[in-house]
């Protein structure tokens, strides 16, 4: 598992998400310290691609080995492509939580509220 | 009085001196005082451990077991054989005092157990899916309509007339909690009659053997169901698996059923176990325990618990199931009970149930005043209709030390002069010729005046 | 099929297989044999066997009884698992459920012909309805997630009879994972109320919770922390004030036989785990029995059939007393499962209760709860308690939960590499991260039927683990050693589950 990281190109969400954002295209994923609470993740459960995540609120689950933890939007949008290599690999996550185990890709609904959204440094600063 | 506590005075005194309280009492201050029993509890003395004997050997001698006469009744628990070796292997300590495997570096016993005990079931079934056990055989059937109701979300099950009563009701006490209704699916000729399917259907849940006794058409009763997009559930018995096709080829998504047949006793009904299996689809919502292999730090094959983030402990109120203990032990004896059957043996001890049952069927229904319900293929089990009051031909057989079989009228209005008949392997010719000798002076001695005459 | 490279004692049943053996002989065919088509069609039946194992007599007894040692088991060590009542399962009961009285006796007999499992049924009723200080028992659910579940259908049905309709159901956040599923598979949403500094329900917050669309609230008393609430009436009070009815889920009745009683206490209805409190062995993860308590207003709803005593001239024109099961129950929940309920487990629990009688019921909690302080107060005489602190700093009942926070910061071995360092001592660990509420929890309920060897012993061992781990915390963060095998890869048994042999 790679030592703590939080890449200054990410916005974070204070549960412990991040989002990856590319004008009105988002990717999400969960934090190094969220993938490190829940321990080995042993399973996502992809989201339809087309469903909408609502900012604030879970769009799916992802499990450890005796843990479920909801996963939270930080963003508002619609799906569209999910993280197909965890279906297989779901470790990614531990892995590579900000590489390749992302875990979803979303159309933003409204690109504004990235501002609510935390820099590396706050969500570090949050942490301790 | 019996003790199984060891504390001696100085014992007593040493702990409370540790503790740093005066009294045992001191102990419960937490209890409001108006809480207290400050009496002894209204029950009898206690009894030393051959006083315990004696009183309940005396309460075991007012029961007619399947010792005592000759039984031919089923209805959902057989009195099948069991081997020795049954007894001998569960009774170990090993296997009868553990708790649930939470720590499996020293559970491998029971894990690998339950891994055969899948794999066993999964056979069986055709599913490729089973669970650890559940509590048995009904209220594995209300644990399946919950996985139909988590995953469709749809809010009636379509039920067979020819489920086994208890099952029904099983299903009928929780559904009514869930909000969902049940459907009866009428019979004709002693099998269901599929009525049309809408996309309210969760599920449609049938038997194999149904509780008639007659074999269903599964594969053509799943079929609708699966254009409907419900689920199929299939309470099974495990011993007529051997010759059926299983429900897995079926197009069944859900087999659960009752264990007891699988070197359980009879216990007047229960402790036995129910079976669960599912399409790999079903996996992640299915109840209760699952056993899976895996590697130790040294690359040693092992066995765990797995998939338990299903579970209550971890789930809690998205769990796919309350349960928690359920039948370990007696699923261990299903599956010391199937090696022991083996590949071979389990078809001949099902063919041996076929031949006799079909011989028994063919002997009582010569009998001037029984007929078939039905002409039904069946396995072990049989229904009959008598021109006789059933509840009076059922006493003048016990008259002569035979119990004939189980009254339907209880469960079925319609089939007043119903009775159904089990044939297993401990059932010889002669027994059953004894059966036709018996049944034929019983129905004589009873038969209404004027039905004798039509 | 045989695996190369998997050592002797690994192999399963399916493995050691091979075609021709056989354990089992038929009875010989002593009927005229009809062609198979003749009473199957073909389209009905299977194309061919199922691969069960093709294995001889000895070699299933060889194979079962090695893989029984490879079992921790309670006849062999001490089992402290908190919130499970590792108490002693006594010989007798085997032999008296083994009975063929008992043990053949088919569900469906004439209750004329099974008077005696009927009356026993209703003496255990009794004891049980005595125990609770409720007065009437159904003895149906077949464990305590069962009876769990036939508790809230009666309160789901005692409020709809009223023509209430309650929507939510109210849980500690100490509660066992069965009591919030068991919410929500019956049909109602979970509502959490906290616990206060001292470990009790948090009343303020119970106050806030508690609306009139509350079913009930479940309540485990001693709670999961092993601690009795001290504001009991007071819960009653706001409980039932709101209409709702109060819960007991009996997980830790071991504490409290003849001392305090859940109907005293105010609580409706009652779910007993007769394999926790009554000695029913456990099987290795059951069978077990959850009989519940009800009172008066709960009554009318109880599952069917009921067991009853009916006066003389019921039956068969005897002289005694009927016992007999009464199906004649309109307002019933109905079923919740088949037959009578797990009638062996009956048998063992009553012979328990015979044997204990009142007095013996009453000092087996006394002792359980003494031997729960003894081994808290030895512990803490060991110097545990600097890395392992008691989470609530008070007496206990029959169990207590330690916190591995301190060992976890300071000596960096977890809750969890304390059990496994356990293992190689002989002794099972204690129930671990349970109560969510405290963090690397240790639960540890010793049962009464412990000496004060067996408590001194483990205390001794919980210490030397401790040392050791200051000398060198790997040592615990590598155990188990000395088991049939070390930590074994959960995740990967998740990620990829097999759990079938494939053949």
């Amino acid at each position: 598992m790679p030592d703590p990281s939080y890449p200054d190109d990410l916005l974070y969400h204070p549960e412990h998400d991040w989002a990856r954002v590319d004008g009105d295209t988002a990717t999400f994923g969960i934090t190094w310290y969220a993938q490190d609470a829940l321990g080995e993740v042993v399973f996502f459960d992809p989201p339809k691609v087309g469903a909408k995540a609502s900012k604030d609120e879970a769009y799916t689950e992802i499990e450890s080995v005796k843990a479920v933890s909801d996963v939270i939007a930080p963003l508002s949008g619609e799906i569209t492509a999910v993280n197909d290599a965890l279906a297989e690999n779901p470790e990614l996550v531990n892995d590579d939580p900000y590489g390749a185990g992302w875990l979803v890709q979303v159309r933003l609904a409204d690109p504004s509220e990235t501002q609510s959204l935390l820099s590396a440094e706050a969500y570090e600063a949050m942490l301790e | 009085m019996t003790t199984y506590t060891s504390v001696t005075d100085s014992d007593r005194n040493e702990m409370l001196r540790a503790i740093g309280v005066e009294s045992i009492e001191d102990l419960f201050a937490d209890i409001p005082a108006a809480l207290r029993l400050n009496r002894p509890l209204a029950l009898d003395d206690g009894l030393a451990e051959q006083e315990v004997f004696e009183e309940l050997r005396a309460l075991a001698a007012r029961n007619v077991s399947t010792d005592d006469e000759l039984s031919f009744v089923g209805a959902g628990m057989y009195d099948h054989y069991i081997p020795a070796l049954v007894d001998s292997i569960i009774l170990r300590s090993e296997f009868l005092t553990p708790y649930t495997p939470y720590q499996p570096e020293i559970s491998q016993g029971g894990l690998q157990a339950m891994f055969e005990y899948q794999t066993a079931i999964s056979e069986l079934t055709a599913l490729p899916v089973s669970n650890a056990s559940v509590y048995e055989g009904p209220s594995a059937v209300a644990a399946a309509g919950y996985v139909a109701k988590l995953t469709n979300g749809r809010r009636r099950f379509v039920v067979s007339r020819a489920v086994h009563p208890h099952s029904r009701e099983a299903l009928g006490t929780l559904a009514h909690a869930w909000g969902m209704e049940l459907a009866e699916a009428p019979l004709v000729d002693g099998v269901t009659d599929l009525p049309a399917l809408d996309q309210d259907v969760s599920a449609v849940v049938v038997q194999q053997p149904n509780f008639l006794g007659a074999v269903e058409d599964l594969a053509a009763l799943a079929e609708p169901a699966r254009q409907a997009g419900a689920l199929t559930i299939c309470a099974c018995d495990p011993l007529p698996l051997a010759l059926l096709r299983p429900p897995g080829e079926c197009g069944v998504d859900i087999a659960v059923g009752e264990g007891q047949t699988l070197g359980n006793r009879l216990d007047f009904g229960g402790p036995s176990f129910g079976f669960f299996a599912a399409t790999e689809a079903l996996m992640r919502q299915m109840p209760g325990r699952i056993a899976g292999e895996t590697r130790d730090l040294d690359g040693k094959r092992g066995f765990v618990l797995t998939l338990q983030t299903r579970e209550q402990h971890i789930r809690r109120e998205k769990a796919t199931s309350n349960i928690c203990t359920a039948q370990a032990l007696n699923a261990l004896a299903g599956v010391i009970y199937l090696s022991w059957l083996g590949r071979r043996g389990i078809v001949e001890l099902a063919e041996l149930m076929l031949q006799r049952t079909a011989y028994a069927r063919q002997r009582v229904s010569e009998i001037p005043g029984v007929r078939l319900h039905n002409e039904q293929p069946v396995v072990r089990e049989f229904a009959l209709r008598l021109d006789a009051p059933v509840d009076r031909v059922i006493a003048r057989c016990r008259e002569e030390g035979l119990n004939p079989g189980y009254a339907l009228a209880r469960d079925y209005p319609e089939l007043k002069d119903g009775l159904l008949v089990a044939i297993t392997e401990r059932r010889t010719r002669a027994d059953i010729d004894r059966l036709a000798d018996v049944l034929a002076n019983a129905v004589a001695g009873e038969r209404q005046p004027a039905e004798a005459c039509a | 099929m045989r695996v190369i490279g998997a050592a002797d004692d690994e192999l399963t049943i399916f493995e050691r297989s091979s075609p021709g053996r056989r354990a089992f002989v038929a009875p010989a065919l002593d009927v005229p044999e009809r062609p198979l088509d003749a009473l199957l069609p073909e389209t009905l039946r299977r194309n061919q066997p199922p691969r069960l194992p093709e294995v001889s007599e000895p070699e299933i007894v060889r194979h079962f009884n090695r893989l029984s040692k490879r079992n921790f088991d309670l006849d062999t060590g001490f089992y402290p698992l908190g919130s499970c009542t590792m108490k002693h399962n006594p010989k007798v009961h085997e032999r008296i459920a083994a009975l063929p009285g008992h043990s053949k006796l088919h569900p469906l007999q004439d209750p004329r012909y099974a008077q005696g499992a009927l009356e026993l049924m209703w003496r255990l009723q009794e004891a049980l309805s005595e125990i609770a200080g409720l007065p009437h028992v159904s003895l149906q659910p077949s464990a305590g997630s069962h009876g769990e579940l036939a508790g809230v259908l009666l309160t789901r049905a005692f409020h709809e009879d009223r023509g209430e309709r309650r929507t939510k159901v109210l849980t500690p956040d100490t509660a066992h994972g069965t009591n919030p599923a068991t919410v929500t598979m019956a049909g109602y949403e979970l509502v959490k109320v906290g616990t206060d500094a001292r470990g009790n329900i948090d009343l303020d917050d119970l106050r806030d919770k508690a609306s009139d669309d509350v079913a009930c609230l479940m309540l485990t008393n001693p709670s999961t922390l092993g601690l009795f609430e001290p504001g009991i009436e007071e819960i009653e009070r706001i409980v039932h004030g709101t209409g709702a009815t109060l819960y007991y889920d009996g997980a830790n009745l071991n504490a409290i036989m003849g001392i305090s009683r859940p109907g005293d206490m105010g609580f409706d209805i009652v779910h007993f785990n007769l394999h926790k409190t009554f000695t029913q062995p456990h099987g290795g993860g059951g069978p077990g029995a959850g009989p519940v308590a009800v009172s008066e207003r709960i009554e009318p709803y109880l599952p069917r059939p009921q067991v009853v005593k009916r006066p003389p001239g019921a039956g068969n024109g005897a002289s005694g007393p009927f016992y007999d099961l009464d199906y004649d129950r309109p307002k019933s929940i109905g079923r919740l499962r088949g037959f009578q309920g797990n009638y062996g487990v009956f048998v063992r629990s009553y012979a328990y209760i015979r044997s204990l009688g009142a007095a013996g019921l009453h000092e087996a909690s006394q002792v359980a709860v003494l031997n729960a302080n003894y081994l808290l107060a030895r512990l803490r005489r060991e110097g545990v308690a600097e890395y392992l602190p008691a989470a609530y700093d008070r007496l206990c009942m029959h169990e207590f939960v330690l916190s591995g926070a301190p060992m976890k910061s300071e000596l960096q071995i977890r809750t969890l590499d304390l059990a496994k360092r356990l293992l190689d001592h002989g002794v099972h660990p204690p129930t671990v991260y349970f109560p969510l509420i405290v963090e690397e929890a240790l639960l540890v309920e010793p049962t009464e039927t412990e000496t004060k060897e067996t408590l001194d012993h483990f205390a001794d061992i919980v210490a030397g683990v401790l040392r050791e781990a200051r000398e060198d915390p790997e040592i615990a963060r590598h155990a188990p050693y000395t088991t049939p095998v070390r930590r074994l890869d959960e995740a990967a048994a998740a990620r990829h589950p097999v759990v079938r042999q494939p053949l």
